[in-house]
């Protein structure tokens, strides 16, 4: 591309950070402005489920372990931090950025990071009632937990669902889990492993209870309980809901970009103009030699797709392309959870190691036709990454 | 010193990790390209142990986010790790292989540690 002065990353997450980052190792020398919604520098989440929930001591005033960036780190990046903005429209043909509160930024690239936003329930505003996505609700969230809460009511029992119940559980909270689905994690994991995972609340001694939805909440002001779709109703001081997340496109809405449950990318993250590019929780990918389109709220992605925007938006066109294996992780109640590839319904699962009845550790692998497609670890990181490795090596049946 | 175990019960490509008391972190001890080494156990990314990494000549791959780490100097060659580890000095005495746990400092404050004893 000629003439770009100026990149405008709107995100200043993992994401968008690792998309700077990657600007800049790669040569661009030019402009770099980060717009960020959140008043905080770039910082890392997955520990706000976890340690950043049951740790110990006041978290203070600065990121502390969950900064993203140091001062040499920024200063490298030499960007100019917009912080505490929201970006509003995206007028792609003005080459402008519009901000809140009517500022204008004009830009020749943009990197569209602005990750998503969990997703509600239809339920009144009530005090106590939770989602967790950012530093901000986390702290919330830990304030209440250490203010003598006895009772959480955690709604989905997904990864997120799953973690902050296990901190709850840590924390010396009797836990509910309520999950509409028979069976949680089901389309991450299948149906055999995911029932294996289901039984770890039980290790922690959280409830978990399946295929009941959530009807209403008790309460005036503060909430009191959560009333069931199957009449039971459980008495509640804090309730957390972590049903999923939605991309943040709401303020790509004109912008003439195409939006489908995501910003809709080719498989090297860049739109359908090739000085705009998406990374992260936000972006849907073409996936390379098959029909279909992806987007994964995963951290190592979220990570990885920075570097291959920015060569591309730097090149002008595709030239990399966006394939890393599918990896993530989760921790709860004392297990770590790993898995990688691309598993699908009908895959058969094979057990390498340990035995996943007797509630330890484990190591599984997902196959079709007898080719690897993914693999589970539980408690197993060792062998797991072997695996991993030999996953991402080895040929994926047809149009995964 | 810390003892860690005979050398023939550490073959190479494999790794332990000690607990080295409460003066110190975990430390991991190593057995690749033909010597040992030993760094802190805890990836300086976040909490993983690299003793359960994957090992490749000097370095170590984290399990948890594959961050690389050069086990003679301790430093990460790639994200998401960008701080070192520590590294421990090891020795092998008649066949047992200790570890000498670096000296805990705190940044900025130097801390002088008295000479060590010689080990042969």
């Amino acid at each position: 591309m000629t003439a770009v002065r100026t990149v405008t990353v709107v995100g200043a997450s993992l994401a968008g950070l690792h998309a700077a980052r990657g600007l800049r190792s790669q040569g661009y020398d030019g402009r770099l402005v980060v717009v960020g919604e959140e008043h905080h520098r770039p910082y890392d989440r997955p520990p706000l489920s976890k340690e950043f929930l049951t740790g110990d001591g006041d978290p203070g005033e600065g990121l502390g372990p969950l900064a993203l960036t140091d001062p040499e780190d920024e200063a490298e990046l030499d960007a100019e931090w917009l912080l505490g903005v929201r970006a509003e429209a995206l007028d792609t043909a003005a080459g402008e950025l519009r901000l809140a509160g009517g500022r204008a930024l004009r830009t020749d690239g943009v990197v569209i990071a602005t990750g998503a936003t969990p997703r509600t329930l239809p339920l009144p505003p009530l005090d106590g009632v939770h989602t967790l996505r950012t530093l901000d609700d986390a702290l919330r969230l830990r304030a209440e937990l250490r203010a003598g809460a006895e009772r959480a009511v955690v709604i989905g029992a997904g990864f997120i669902g799953a973690e902050v119940a296990s901190s709850c559980a840590a924390l010396g909270l009797d836990v509910t889990v309520v999950e509409a689905a028979p069976l949680p994690l089901v389309p991450q994991l299948g149906e055999e492993m995911a029932r294996v995972c289901a039984g770890l609340h039980a290790r922690g001694g959280a409830t978990l209870l399946c295929g009941t939805g959530v009807a209403g909440l008790r309460g005036a002001g503060r909430v009191t309980g959560v009333e069931l779709t199957d009449g039971r109703a459980l008495p509640a001081d804090v309730v957390v809901v972590g049903v999923g997340v939605r991309p943040v496109t709401g303020w790509l809405e004109g912008s003439g970009l195409a939006l489908d449950d995501g910003v809709r990318c080719d498989e090297g993250c860049v739109t359908a103009l090739p000085n705009v590019v998406a990374v992260g929780d936000v972006a849907r990918l073409d996936r390379p030699g098959t029909a279909r389109t992806v987007r994964a709220e995963h951290w190592t992605s979220g990570m990885l797709q920075g570097d291959v925007a920015a060569r591309n938006l730097l090149a002008g066109s595709t030239v990399e392309r966006f394939d890393a294996l599918p990896y993530f992780w989760s921790d709860q109640y004392g297990a770590r959870i790993q898995y990688a590839g691309r598993r699908e319904p009908g895959d058969t699962v094979r057990i390498l190691d340990g035995d996943p009845a007797d509630g330890g550790g484990f190591l599984a692998v997902y196959e079709r036709d007898a080719i690897p497609t993914a693999a589970l670890g539980v408690d197993r990181p060792r062998p797991f990454m072997r695996l991993r490795r030999e996953l991402a090596r080895a040929p994926q049946p047809a149009g995964r | 010193m810390i003892p860690v175990c005979r050398i023939e019960d550490l073959p190479e490509g494999e790794s332990v990790r000690i607990e080295a008391g409460d003066a110190t972190a975990p430390i991991a001890v190593f057995h690749t390209d033909g010597a040992f080494y030993a760094i802190d156990d805890t990836c300086s990314h976040q909490d993983a142990s690299l003793s359960d990494g994957w090992l490749e000549g000097c370095y170590v791959e984290c399990p948890l986010h594959a961050a690389l780490f050069d086990l003679r100097s301790g430093e990460p060659t790639c994200l998401p790790a960008r701080k070192p580890v520590r590294t421990h000095a090891v020795t092998v005495v008649d066949g047992m292989l200790y570890v000498h746990p670096a000296v805990q400092t705190v940044p900025g404050r130097p801390v002088h540690a008295a000479p060590e004893e010689a080990v042969a």
